[in-house]
């Protein structure tokens, strides 16, 4: 069966209202209008007033007023046309949402969820064009999770509704027309997803590739293009920014020891950015072939223009350009590794093993102590060219 | 004594009202002698934060109420157990009358294990039952307050909500957006402008094209009230929750009222007023004083017995005080304790890579459904 992340958004919060009569959904254009993007197409028919309401274009007001109604008891939806707009009331998200548990010391619990699409979207300019996954994953107290496919968009958002913790849903306006192949599992009205949990979508043994929402279709795509080049990609659809699923993406690139991260957003302190940071503070650091790679959005605002649009998003072409140019480096690397391994074996009974297979490697012709240091050498050199 | 005297309230002024709340309101031998011990507790605990400030034992920031304690007096003592409150930062006086007790609102300003919030919350953070705080961004509580108001309505549970601002924050562009969605949906909130004269050193008419606080919800009727007369603070709140509950959605209140101290503790508040005008304030107007009078010559209470009272309030903030002071503060452990009341994660990244924490649950929740 097939469906598409819209029906699978707009399925998951029927469910859910069926599930818990204290669920209801809030925001602009929600009801009568059937929803911006069409996700709660239905559901002011089906569930009437009191559980699908329209609000006024003042986001500081309504996401205020979903906070309180989740501090009253309620199990708030409130949706944001675009997260563009949650800019105008990021105050009630992070400061009355996200801290009140921990400011009372766990007395006043607050649970919501904050949805709407996120990201690049097209066409539409700088202003509602954007990513804010690394802004909200930055916050503790909030749960941040980013589906991708249909699969993904129901058992987040049904896990989202569920959680008694603010929850943001960063949906992406491109995918809601795309259909996803979907599990009978998957269409339960009992699936939901674990929050803070990876999915490996694609195994592979040379390069771990780690994205989130629409970018976890790219990565698939270049992992596609680089298999018929004998390159192996573990695609990491991340699903949850915080929790960030740190062990599935250490684990994998332990496996791998090649990394690129691939996202939508700015790269600067960007998902990318602290997926490098987590590698690099971990045990699999130690395993790295190569450096860590972030394929981004280019560190300018959106630009309208289609053509520069189109580059300011990375392309297929960026992710297998990153993946080649760490298999360049990568050959570097092993290169100065067996070096520096032939220097210190040099006492040892190895040295004979060592030479044989740097042989094997084609990277020196004779395995002498001061061929391998001048190996060394020209290695570092040429790094501090490039 | 009386076991019950009949009052004149102050006369009110109404916005888009028919009918004022009572001019006359009564106030039983009880009421009279808990509205007067809350009254001094809180001017009592308040005097005590400012000595604490001063000894260095509170940090940060720390607002005083004392001036301006008929408010919360006089609408707690209206509001029944399914109403709820949320206010700024200047809380630790609602606190009190919320339910939280007087060492742990002491113990809260000193950071201390026996405060409410652990510690964790401070000054501008306290909560309870039905009390949501302690908000620290100037105007965001009043949204929040007309989204519990929206779930009171939602869950047929015929409470009411009352969110408190100065009128500094009555300028916030998002109390408008509050107003305008609790009157579509009519919610039964209360949105109550404590005007005490200044936000922070602006005085209000330096901040606000209008300073009439209680017609600023345009389309949403509200009343001006004399906030030194407890009473009549409690019949208008009476009032509102007969309004709100039947129906006719919410009010927006203008308390007059005065602080004695600067904004914060580092504010002496008094380069932009005189000390003659705190002065004539705490001499004619002061609502303990105005309190007091009114339930003596109404033979309600005996002056002994207010004296007593005076003892017990000192004796009680004395000891909430000593403990404030001795009191632990909770472990370092316990900073990644209820972070989130669902957990996913156990491990909670201490500063270094090296010193993670473990992520705790300890509470329990205060406001499950």
């Amino acid at each position: 069966t097939q469906m598409t992340v819209r029906d699978a958004l707009n399925s998951a919060l029927d469910e859910e209202m069926e599930h818990d009569e204290n669920v209801f959904l809030m925001g602009e254009e929600v009801a009568q209008y059937d929803g911006a993007y069409k996700v709660s197409r239905g559901l002011w028919k089906k569930y009437g007033d009191k559980r699908v309401i329209d609000t006024p274009i003042t986001e500081s007001g309504f996401a205020g007023i979903a906070v309180g109604a989740a501090m009253g008891g309620l199990r708030p939806v409130c949706e944001f046309m675009t997260f563009n707009f949650s800019m105008q009331a990021i105050d009630h998200v992070i400061n009355s949402a996200s801290k009140t548990f921990y400011m009372s010391a766990g007395l006043i619990h607050v649970p919501i969820v904050f949805r709407g699409p996120n990201g690049a979207a097209a066409g539409v300019g700088a202003q509602h064009s954007q990513c804010f996954g690394a802004w909200y994953s930055h916050c503790p107290g909030l749960k941040v999770v980013s589906p991708y496919s249909s699969e993904d968009a129901r058992g987040l958002l049904k896990a989202a509704i569920r959680d008694p913790d603010p929850v943001v849903v960063l949906e992406n306006e491109i995918l809601y027309g795309q259909p996803f192949d979907i599990s009978e599992e998957a269409l339960s009205k009992d699936f939901v997803l674990p929050i803070g949990k990876a999915k490996i979508e694609r195994s592979g043994q040379h390069i771990t590739l780690v994205a989130h929402s629409r970018a976890v279709m790219l990565a698939l795509e270049a992992a596609n293009a680089l298999a018929g080049e004998g390159v192996e990609c573990e695609v990491i659809n991340l699903r949850s920014l915080r929790p960030l699923d740190e062990a599935t993406i250490i684990d994998s690139v332990m496996k791998t020891r090649n990394l690129v991260t691939v996202e939508q957003g700015w790269p600067q302190s960007g998902i990318g950015s602290e997926i490098c940071a987590r590698i690099v503070e971990s045990p699999a650091f130690h395993y790295l072939e190569s450096p860590v790679v972030r394929v981004t959005g280019v560190d300018v605002p959106m630009p309208y223009a289609k053509s520069l649009e189109l580059a300011c998003i990375p392309q297929q072409h960026d992710v297998v350009k990153a993946v080649k140019k760490i298999r360049c480096s990568r050959r570097r690397w092993l290169t100065a590794t067996l070096a520096l391994w032939l220097l210190t074996a040099q006492t040892t009974a190895n040295v004979s093993v060592v030479q044989t297979y740097i042989k094997l490697e084609g990277v020196i012709p004779q395995g002498t102590v001061r061929a391998a240091r001048e190996v060394c050498t020209r290695e570092l050199a040429m790094e501090r060219r490039s | 004594t009386a076991t019950e005297a009949t009052f004149e309230t102050r006369p009110y002024k109404l916005h888009k009202l028919e009918t004022p709340p009572n001019s006359t309101t009564s106030c039983t031998r009880d009421e009279a002698l808990t509205f007067y011990t809350q009254m001094q507790m809180i001017r009592r605990m308040e005097s005590a934060a400012s000595n604490l400030y001063k000894e260095k034992a509170i940090r940060g920031f720390c607002h005083l109420y004392s001036g301006q304690e008929a408010i919360c007096v006089g609408i707690k003592g209206a509001l029944r157990a399914q109403d709820s409150v949320i206010t700024a930062y200047r809380d630790h006086g609602w606190a009190y009358v919320m339910g939280c007790s007087v060492t742990s609102i002491m113990a809260e300003l000193t950071g201390r294990t026996q405060g409410m919030a652990r510690g964790k919350g401070g000054s501008m953070h306290m909560y309870a039952k039905n009390f949501y705080g302690g908000n620290g961004i100037v105007g965001a509580q009043v949204p929040v307050g007309a989204g519990i108001a929206l779930a009171n309505k939602y869950l047929e549970n015929n409470g009411i909500n009352v969110s408190l601002y100065g009128d500094g924050a009555a300028n916030q562009g998002q109390l408008f957006e509050a107003y305008n969605i609790a009157k579509l949906m009519n919610l039964p909130a209360v949105f109550i402008c404590e005007n005490n004269g200044y936000g922070m050193g602006t005085s209000v008419d330096r901040a606000s094209a209008s300073t009439n606080y209680y017609t600023r919800g345009d389309y949403v009727p509200g009343i001006w009230i004399d906030g030194m007369d407890v009473l009549s603070v409690k019949e208008a709140i009476s009032y509102c929750v007969e309004h709100c509950t039947s129906g006719k959605g919410p009010l927006v209140l203008e308390v007059a009222t005065y602080r004695y101290h600067g904004h914060s503790m580092s504010d002496p508040g008094t380069s932009y007023r005189t000390r003659d005008e705190i002065q004539e304030v705490r001499q004619t107007r002061d609502p303990i004083m105005l309190f007091k009078e009114r339930i003596l010559s109404a033979d309600l209470v005996t002056a002994e017995e207010l004296k007593k009272i005076d003892g017990e309030v000192r004796k009680e903030v004395d000891e909430a005080v000593k403990i404030a002071k001795t009191d632990k503060e909770i472990a370092v452990q316990e900073l990644a304790a209820d972070v989130y009341s669902n957990p996913l994660e156990i491990t909670i990244r201490g500063t270094t890579p090296y010193d993670p924490y473990t992520h705790q649950r300890l509470s329990k929740i205060i406001n499950q459904h």
